[in-house]
């Protein structure tokens, strides 16, 4: 939990980016299908059906396979002097570079301040009546949670089961769900910020909500 | 008049604005003819009503109402199929409402009033209809049941109904079946509305046709807007009447145009296809007459009939009751019939559409006239539609009919009359040995043997024959050797489920050959042509076709698809969509009906229909087993029309009669099965099952996106969602099928089959 948040804004505000590298699954011959520089998509539609951009075809024993972006962004490093030859697998063909927005930002930055805890199953989760009381007030001192204090109802099949929080002790900083949800297993549901560095952590996603432009 | 301009000038204007846009409906946009300018006009001339003179006043409505007359003359004279279609559509014209407010005398709403409904699309009604016959009033009552446009409501969605709106109808048919009234329908529908979601569009529309196949009451329908299976969802009828502008079509003329003229998703479909299409498809009432897919057609005004057409609603009214009457004589005996419809012809060159009957008909059947009722029904569907295949056989339809006739006093003989005494002798036979001692055996075993003889058992295979798990080949024959050609190739593919299961490359020659299609690391099936299945599914040498000689052909004269078709008929070596063969897996005869994908996508026209009925027919008469086999089927053939969508009633009343009879029938799902026949002969199983891979339902992706708005998700219409939903009542393993198919004939199907 020991980072530096100004280093950390700091490497953002340098590089913006993302770096998807991307490399060949298995051995063929390559055929590039984008330039440098290009912008490409990843995959779209509610329900990520529509594949994105094509980046290069990998044919095999006569088997020309479509390698599509996973991730939306611009082409960077692209070795053209592979175009028509032979490649092995896990040789490095291009990189996607995503630009990170604002909201990623703040998400990758709390991700890495925050202490996650995730839902054990899948099941709809509430917090508990006196949690929700005091995360209502809005005060600015934010719910503090210790190893074992029971702050959440897992409700499955109709029967309620208190959790015990488990991990470092903290203050809710981020609520990932609504009361009531059905929330996957593995799913995120709020996380912990330590108590000291809050208000730092505060300040500093205020300052990226005003001074990041996209 | 002049004193009626002036008093109700507000209202005349209104009624000419109407006019206009009524027009305006028809010709598709108010460009044509000025309309617009015309509209705007009346528009000016009722803004600014006070500052007329009356004579001024008059003679400037007279003058707009003459050029209104006049363009609806000039419509009337060339109006084109796409016109009544537009007709049909309009806003004003009469829903089902109005029938009901203007045709019955009374009525009841049943599940549901208005928005707060199961289905608003879909309304029922227990109604009441006058009839005098000398002064003297007789009191009928029916059930309605119909589409509901609605006048503009949006939670009426125009007249389309959901599953559970069919399903509605069906319970109340079943009602009206146990109150002994008839049924009058009513069709405004554009199609049904394609969702999976259970009971399923397709299922339900299967399941209303089965049902009505053999309603013991008397059905009449009046089609006003029939729109593929969402009208046959409540069509099935033993009369069916049109309205004379209404259409009756196997889809939209904007579907067609966009299947034919292969416009892609999102653009704009040209105007002229779509006319072009309306008028290919033969969707209007007299081209329907002529196909004879309705009986009758009522006349309704030129333009069409509105709301406030009350001579419409009085000639509608006099026809269904005409019409329902005549369902009833005909269950009655062939005199009554004659007398009744020479009074009726008399009365009508006497006095037209009149409200006076001369004779009192009670709509109430006995248990005889039902079954002739329903005999009736199954005669009129079974005719209906043919004569426009092609027989490219010498041998005649009597010859035929003959060896038929033969053949079911065989069968009736063999498996009847000679299996119910040999049950008999083997009851005789069990109790004797089973209480016998071990004298009797000697005496018991001879007689145990010639009976053997001349009742063999079917040739059961052994356990470990067909449940050894560890048998290297996964079929019981030696002879197999039929590989696919698609093996013949060197090259390898990948499996679509490569990404999430992380499945290696396959090679081409092991995928097609020794995994049969299957990827062998997440059991995806690839694929096969319906050859592999002749092949492999049955035993050796058992598969004999017959009716081979039917043919698609092109009865509406749809322009390019002859050409279509020829191709189709030189790259199959075949002349239909349809395989109808005789087979055996494991020694148990059966017939099987198989749908493909290599001529025109499966989809079914007049010729498939007619081989699929003879084939249940043949079923029946031979006891034998039913296999439905959809390799893949498109739906409906949309280049026959009207004669494509009535084989979804004449296949399920045929299906109704053979599952009836004691049959067992069962229907596999492979690739894609879509619409019309899901949506009637095939929903309609009992026992459905798919291939794994399989998809299965009424309305592809991009029918659903633009019919409803919404997108589906990728695996919407797999046979796993669709198992989920309950509409198929297992997934088989395309290597398992054979011995599945095995167990489930030994498991399923009544007593009725030969070999039980």
């Amino acid at each position: 939990m020991d980072i530096n948040l100004n280093d950390l804004l700091r490497q953002f505000k340098s590089h913006p980016y993302e770096d998807h590298h991307i490399d060949a699954p298995h051995t063929g011959v390559v055929s590039f299908k984008v330039k440098e520089g290009q912008e490409v998509k990843g995959p779209s539609g509610q329900w990520l059906h529509k594949p994105g951009t094509l980046l290069y075809i990998l044919e095999r024993e006569k088997n020309p396979k479509r390698i599509t972006s996973s991730f939306s962004g611009t082409v960077a490093n692209l070795r053209t002097q592979l175009e028509g030859t032979f490649v092995h697998a896990g040789e490095r063909l291009l990189t996607v570079q995503h630009k990170l927005n604002r909201d990623e930002i703040i998400d990758r930055i709390l991700r890495k301040v925050l202490f996650i805890f995730r839902a054990p199953q899948r099941a709809r989760y509430f917090f508990t009546p006196e949690a929700i009381s005091f995360l209502e007030k809005d005060t600015d001192k934010g719910l503090s949670v210790a190893p074992g204090d029971e702050i959440i109802i897992m409700s499955l099949m109709k029967r309620d089961t208190f959790l015990p929080y488990e991990g470092p002790p903290g203050i809710i900083y981020k609520v990932y769900f609504q009361q009531g949800d059905l929330v996957e297993q593995e799913a995120p549901l709020f996380g912990l910020c330590p108590p000291g560095k809050l208000p730092f952590v505060q300040k500093v996603i205020q300052r990226i909500r005003t001074e990041w432009d996209d | 008049m002049d004193q009626k301009y002036i008093l109700d000038s507000g209202k005349y204007l209104a009624g000419l604005q109407d006019r206009i846009t009524y027009l305006g409906d028809i010709k598709g946009g108010l460009e044509w003819g000025r309309l617009d300018q015309l509209l705007e006009k009346v528009q000016e001339v009722r803004n600014n009503i006070f500052e007329f003179t009356d004579k001024q006043l008059i003679n400037l409505i007279s003058d707009l109402e003459d050029r209104i007359t006049f363009f609806e003359e000039r419509v009337a004279k060339t109006l084109t199929p796409i016109e009544i279609v537009n007709i049909a559509r309009s806003v004003q014209r009469f829903t089902l409402l109005d029938i009901l407010e203007n045709v019955y005398d009374s009525f009841t709403e049943l599940g549901g009033e208005g928005d707060c409904n199961i289905d608003p699309a879909i309304l029922v009604a227990r109604a009441t209809l006058t009839r005098r016959v000398k002064n003297r009033l007789y009191y009928h009552q029916v059930m309605v049941i119909g589409h509901e446009k609605g006048k503009g409501e949006e939670f009426r969605n125009g007249g389309s109904a959901k599953p559970w709106g069919n399903e509605k109808a069906l319970r109340y048919m079943k009602v009206a079946e146990t109150e002994g009234i008839p049924i009058h329908t009513y069709i405004f529908t554009p199609g049904a509305y394609p969702t999976e979601d259970y009971p399923g569009a397709a299922q339900q529309i299967a399941r209303n046709l089965f049902q009505m196949a053999r309603l013991r009451v008397p059905i009449v329908t009046f089609i006003s807007e029939g729109g593929s299976g969402g009208a046959e969802a409540i069509g099935l009828a033993d009369i069916r009447l049109m309205g004379s502008r209404g259409y009756y079509s196997v889809i939209s003329p904007e579907g067609a145009a966009a299947i034919e003229g292969r416009i892609k998703e999102g653009e704009k479909v040209p105007q002229e296809l779509v006319e072009h299409c309306a008028a290919q498809l033969k969707i209007t009432a007299k081209d329907n007459l002529m196909l004879k897919t309705i009986d009758r057609i009522i006349e309704e005004p030129p333009l069409g009939a509105r709301r406030e057409d009350f001579a419409f609603f009085r000639r509608l009214r006099y026809e269904m009751v005409r019409a329902t009457d005549e369902v009833v004589l005909q269950t009655k005996s062939f005199r009554a019939f004659r007398a009744y419809a020479l009074k009726r012809q008399a009365q009508e060159i006497g006095n037209g559409s009149g409200d006076e009957f001369d004779i009192h008909i009670k709509w109430s059947l006995s248990d005889s006239e039902k079954a002739k009722l329903l005999e009736f029904r199954s005669e009129k569907y079974r005719k209906m539609g043919k004569g426009f295949t092609e027989s490219r056989r010498a041998i005649s339809r009597k010859l035929e009919k003959a060896s038929n006739s033969l053949r079911q006093s065989f069968y009736d003989l063999r498996y009847g009359l000679l299996r119910h005494h040999s049950r008999s002798v083997q009851k005789i036979l069990e109790e004797v040995s089973s209480e016998g001692s071990i004298f009797l055996k000697t005496v018991t075993e001879p007689m145990r043997a010639a009976y053997d003889f001349v009742f063999p058992k079917p040739d059961y295979p052994t356990t470990t024959e067909v449940f050894d798990p560890f048998r290297k080949s996964i079929f019981v024959q030696d002879w197999e050797h039929y590989i696919s050609p698609l093996a013949n190739e060197d090259r390898t593919v990948t499996c679509p489920n490569a990404d999430k299961y992380g499945c290696r490359d396959l090679w081409v020659p092991d995928l097609y050959g020794e995994f049969c299609g299957v990827c062998p690391s997440c059991g995806h099936h690839f694929p096969l042509e319906y050859q592999w299945y002749l092949e492999n599914l049955f035993d050796k040498d058992s598969v004999r076709e017959f009716n081979a000689h039917i043919a698609s052909s092109n009865p509406l004269r749809f322009d390019g698809f002859d050409i279509k078709l020829k191709k189709a008929m030189e790259r199959t070596k075949r002349r239909s969509a349809i395989i109808t063969f005789d087979a055996a897996v494991h020694g148990i005869k059966l017939v099987v009906a198989m749908l493909y994908s290599d001529f025109r996508s499966g989809t079914v026209g007049a010729a498939e229909g007619e081989k699929f009925i003879r084939a249940c027919d043949r079923a029946k008469i031979t006891r034998r087993p039913f296999l439905a086999y959809i390799h893949t089927t498109g739906g409906i053939r949309i280049h026959e029309g009207t004669l494509g969508v009535v084989q979804m009633p004449r296949c399920t009343l045929a299906v109704r009669e053979y599952i009836d009879s004691g049959g067992l029938y069962m229907v596999v799902y492979d690739n894609n099965s879509y619409a019309g026949p899901v949506a009637s002969f095939l929903g309609c199983s009992p026992y459905q099952v798919g291939i794994r891979s399989s998809r299965i339902g009424f309305a592809g992706p991009r029918v659903i996106r633009e019919t409803t708005g919404a997108d589906v998700p990728p695996d919407y219409h797999s046979a796993k969602n669709a198992l989920r939903r309950g509409h198929i009542q297992g997934i088989w393993d395309r290597r398992d099928f054979r011995k599945n198919l095995f167990e489930a004939m030994m498991t399923m199907g009544s007593p009725h089959l030969y070999y039980k």
